[in-house]
């Protein structure tokens, strides 16, 4: 019997989801949405430069129900990156390992970033 | 690239239910992963039906009862029962732990049984260590020291010294941290785990150790440590209660004091 032929156990299939891995997983998924989301950035600015008419389409796009969601989740994308990039600064410089310290910081970052999206978007609706 | 799925000859086929003796008024489903590797066939999740009015309190307890009553071809590693030897390290109910500490009833429900994630699988719970015994090795996890020795008393160390090695020294290498742990799983062929780091960072912080600099030149890879993105599923699955994710961060500062 090789043990080339050996299978290899379950993983991700039977791991619970945890907040440790979650949130780490959402911090990953942010980065790649904040990078997608600053290609819109660019066209939005292309756009005004470009003239008139491409800058109507942009806003146009940003300005639609579709458009809004996107740069909702874009706007939360950023605030979520952003809390959590802070908890990661604390964890390089070696502090919050303690267990309990781990999980109060993460909902903390949960709440925060829920929290500054609604006060972005409230102070947008606002102006 | 990482693989999310298993590949096809690891996929867990349901297996044989074993049902309670008759008259049994409490009883639990233990679900366990069964692979027989003179059969050939994919692994299954085979159904122990037990009564736990007969049945001591932990997980390793009920495994016992099953190979000595019902199944004597149930495979899996045991020795001390009681949380020193780090043999009985499983998935038990979703979370890496060892078998001897884990109380049945903290489980709802059917209690799934699986070996250390994403390891090769020698037999049903029994999985392939050699991976992280060589990288273990690979630290050279024992003392150190060019100045000799005195011949008439040993190392001294103060109390303060010797503090630094508490969370370290308990660690009984069960490799539940390292296999509970994503990067580890995507990269474990190159990224040494949080069980072998936190034995790497046992020896740097040892006030007699004197090859500190080589040990943390050893460590500085892309792969070997910088593969921890502080998921911290370590910490949090530890059944002794250590924090790898801690000794990994303490290297990591050590890395850039010495710059």
């Amino acid at each position: 019997m090789s043990a080339h032929n050996r299978p290899l156990s379950p993983h991700l299939q039977v791991y619970k989801p945890q907040l440790t891995s979650v949130l780490s997983i959402s911090h990953r998924a942010t980065g790649i949405a904040l990078a997608v989301g600053t290609l819109l950035l660019v066209w939005w600015l292309v756009a005004a430069a470009a003239g008139g008419e491409a800058f109507d389409t942009a806003q146009g796009f940003f300005g639609s129900w579709f458009g809004i969601l996107v740069l909702f989740g874009f706007s939360y994308a950023l605030m979520y990156h952003l809390c959590n990039g802070i908890r990661h600064l604390f964890w390089d410089a070696g502090y919050g390992f303690e267990l309990e310290t781990a999980y109060r910081s993460g909902w903390l970052t949960v709440g925060a970033s829920v929290a500054l999206t609604l006060v972005a978007w409230i102070i947008a609706a606002a102006s | 690239m990482a693989e999310f799925t298993l590949p096809a000859n690891s996929k867990v086929k349901i297996g044989d239910t074993y049902k309670a003796p008759d008259g049994a008024k409490r009883v639990k489903k233990f679900k366990i992963y069964r692979y027989d590797p003179d059969k050939g066939a994919n692994p299954r999740l085979d159904t122990y039906e037990i009564d736990m009015d007969d049945c001591a309190p932990m997980v390793l307890d009920a495994l016992i009862k099953i190979k000595n009553e019902i199944d004597t071809t149930l495979t899996f590693r045991r020795s001390c029962r009681e949380g020193i030897c780090g043999s009985c390290s499983m998935n038990i109910d979703g979370t890496n732990t060892l078998a001897c500490l884990k109380p049945i009833e903290d489980v709802k429900g059917d209690v799934h049984i699986y070996p250390l994630p994403h390891m090769p699988v020698i037999k049903d719970l029994v999985p392939d260590l050699s991976v992280p015994y060589a990288q273990l090795a690979s630290v050279e996890p024992w003392l150190q020291a060019d100045t000799p020795p005195s011949p008439t008393e040993e190392r001294r160390q103060s109390p303060e010294e010797r503090e630094k090695l508490d969370g370290l020294w308990e660690c009984v290498l069960c490799f539940c941290c390292s296999t509970s742990c994503p990067s580890y799983w995507w990269n474990g062929d190159r990224y040494l785990g949080p069980a072998v780091l936190l034995q790497a960072y046992r020896w740097i912080a040892d006030s007699r150790d004197e090859r500190t600099g080589d040990r943390l030149d050893a460590l500085e890879d892309p792969f070997r440590l910088y593969r921890c993105h502080t998921i911290m599923n370590c910490t949090k699955t530890c059944p002794k209660g250590l924090n790898p994710a801690k000794a990994i961060a303490e290297i990591k500062k050590l890395m850039v004091l010495r710059q």
